[in-house]
């Protein structure tokens, strides 16, 4: 029993907590994430499911049109959208971050974990990278589904550039969807949230279809959307083309939102009373 | 960093909180409150609904900033030393829970490497506490299968992985039926026999009785009474006999004359016209002996006659002349009033 008591000198040293320590809380709190999925399969189904059912849909509902419009038909269609999706499925799956703190702030877990003599950024960092093991996960099955249906990885090195440039943006959204989580009521308010916010920035870009046809207002809008910039990329990435304006602006867009929202969900996560 | 020092009785202090105040917009949750928990005891902070119970246990247990005032738990500042602080407390309650998702193992495993024990000694300690707590059946389960007396079992267990100087309880038994209550009522005894220094807020009297050996009484933010709880009683009336007279129009002499004794100590005897009946605080068998006995002198015939704890609601009445949670009320106390002497 003694073995595992807390030291006297421990508690009475310097309250900062060692980098060891806050390695330590932040790889428990990560299995705790994970033993999540082991206990409740059905939460990766989202990740599972979404990307074979939007591939699906994209390539055989509007890949014939589209792709003819393009002048590729739908092989055509298949090598512009997949890309783009990779970044819409990032986007889509960093709302967890929001839903999922929503959760733990409501059951009163949360309460637990902060009158705990822990750091709090070991909470928001546990969740974000057990977010990305799920995105990347997603990103997985997208690929498998994609090159069934027809799809031509022509560069496996830009694949990888692709997929990193999507977590570096999607990881400065969790920001967002961590304040979200932390700001508002229900989990069902996160989620309907982050709906009103990715849907707009999901379809009024170029993730789906050229911008070229779309009308000037819209255009406007589709040409300063990040998710623009980023679909760009990563299609250059992996289907040749154009990538440099694209990647600057993603990661100029990541740097300026982990910038202004990272303080933000901090800051509302130490103070949330 | 100090520690602080011995309070004048010599006993150490475990919490002390001085002018602790705390506003939500125009509601004072915690209006000046002071307070002293000596180490090895219970302190009991009993109040109803909105009296600032949960807030107080959330300042102290370092959830919630205080507006003014200063509190210390073992020494440490709730505001300036909280990771000193958070390593002697336990959190149990209300708010404070376990992950349903997880199974019980796991609960405690995940909060004992937390608290920087190395992987074994999580382990160790995991399975010693489940043990304890009589869980061990159920340790690979997830704690949303869980009975509510398993769960709160779970949470006492996971507020004890650290060996805490402090347990806070907030609520413990709230929502539980009678029989998880005392199990859960028997856990707790058995931490305090292990020497913990216990903080439990309630709204039931017979609880505080139970578990405490200090009580506070709280309203609206306010300390209304506070002392060993054989004094509160004594003060509220020890007991209380309900004696219902089978005719109405009787309760009233009845009333008076129960009062003309003389006997009822500190609190006095009160009509509870709602109920049909006179609540007369008793603080002996001799004196409840003769409540009975000048009843039956004056040849009254009985409906009913009970003794009762006395409830939430009667504290209050005695101890500040009017229902828990409505001052405003006071002079307009629907069904119940004073016997003028």
């Amino acid at each position: 029993m003694s073995a595992t008591t807390v030291p006297i000198a421990d508690i009475e040293a310097d309250a900062r907590i060692p980098l060891r320590g806050h390695l330590r809380h932040t790889g428990a709190l990560m299995r705790r994430n994970l033993l999540w999925i082991r206990q409740d399969p059905e939460s990766m189904f989202d990740a599972l499911l979404m990307p074979i059912v939007f591939t699906l849909l994209f390539v055989y509902v509007f890949g014939g049109s589209i792709g003819q419009a393009l002048g590729g038909g739908q092989d055509g269609y298949i090598q512009y959208v997949i890309p783009g999706m990779i970044a819409m499925m990032s986007m889509t799956l960093s709302q967890g971050v929001g839903t999922g703190f929503s959760q733990d702030f409501n059951s009163g877990v949360m309460d637990r974990f902060r009158s705990l003599p822990i750091g709090r950024g070991s909470v928001l960092f546990a969740k974000i990278s057990v977010e990305i093991v799920r995105m990347l996960f997603a990103t997985a099955v997208l690929m498998i589904v994609s090159v069934l249906v027809g799809f031509d990885i022509e560069s496996w090195p830009g694949l990888f550039a692709a997929v990193g440039l999507s977590t570096v943006f999607a990881s400065s959204i969790m920001w967002v969807f961590l304040t979200l989580g932390v700001v508002l009521k229900s989990a069902q308010s996160v989620q309907a949230m982050g709906f009103l916010v990715l849907f707009p920035l999901q379809f009024g870009s170029s993730i789906f279809a050229p911008t070229a046809s779309m009308p000037g207002w819209l255009q406007a809008f589709t040409d300063y959307n990040p998710l623009s910039a980023l679909a760009d990329a990563a299609r250059g990435l992996m289907t040749g083309g154009p990538v440099a304006h694209g990647l600057w602006v993603t990661l100029a867009w990541s740097v300026g939102i982990t910038a202004l929202m990272a303080p933000v969900a901090i800051h509302k996560f130490r103070t949330k009373s | 960093m100090t520690r602080i020092d011995k309070n004048p009785r010599g006993a150490t202090s475990a919490v002390t909180v001085r002018g602790l105040v705390k506003h939500y917009g125009e509601t004072k949750a915690l209006d000046g409150v002071d307070l002293d928990v000596h180490e090895g005891t219970v302190m009991g902070v009993l109040g109803p609904n909105g009296a600032g119970k949960t807030t107080l246990v959330r300042i102290l247990s370092t959830l919630l900033a205080p507006d003014s005032g200063r509190a210390t738990v073992v020494g440490y500042d709730v505001v300036r030393q909280p990771r000193q602080l958070r390593r002697v407390i336990g959190l149990t309650g209300q708010y404070a829970s376990v992950d349903e998702k997880l199974p019980g193992w796991e609960n405690l495993y995940l909060i004992g490497r937390l608290l920087d024990l190395s992987r074994k000694d999580a382990r160790v300690r995991a399975d010693e506490l489940l043990e304890r707590f009589s869980l061990t059946d159920a340790a690979k389960r997830p704690a949303s299968t869980y009975s509510g007396g398993m769960r709160r079992r779970l949470d006492l267990a996971a507020s004890m992985i650290g060996r805490p100087q402090v347990l806070f309880l907030d609520e413990p038994t709230t929502g539980l039926d009678p029989r998880t209550r005392n199990e859960v009522w028997a856990e707790v005894k058995r931490m305090v026999g292990d020497g913990v220094t216990v903080l439990l807020t309630t709204q039931y009297m017979e609880e505080a009785e139970q578990l405490a050996s200090q009580l506070t009484v709280v309203d609206r933010g306010k300390v209304i009474a506070n002392g060993a709880i054989e004094e509160l009683k004594a003060k509220v009336g020890g007991r209380a006999l309900r004696v219902r007279p089978a005719d109405p129009a009787q309760l009233r002499p009845l009333a008076a004359w129960i009062d003309d004794l003389g006997i009822t100590g500190l609190a006095t005897t009160a009509v509870d016209a709602g109920r049909g009946s006179v609540l007369v605080p008793v603080l002996s068998d001799e004196q409840l002996t003769a409540v009975v006995g000048a009843v039956t002198a004056r040849g009254i015939t009985l409906a009913s006659i009970t003794t009762e704890l006395p409830s939430l609601d009667e504290v209050f009445l005695s101890l500040t002349g009017h229902r828990a949670g409505t001052a405003a009320d006071a002079a307009t106390a629907d069904t119940r009033e004073e016997v003028s002497v």
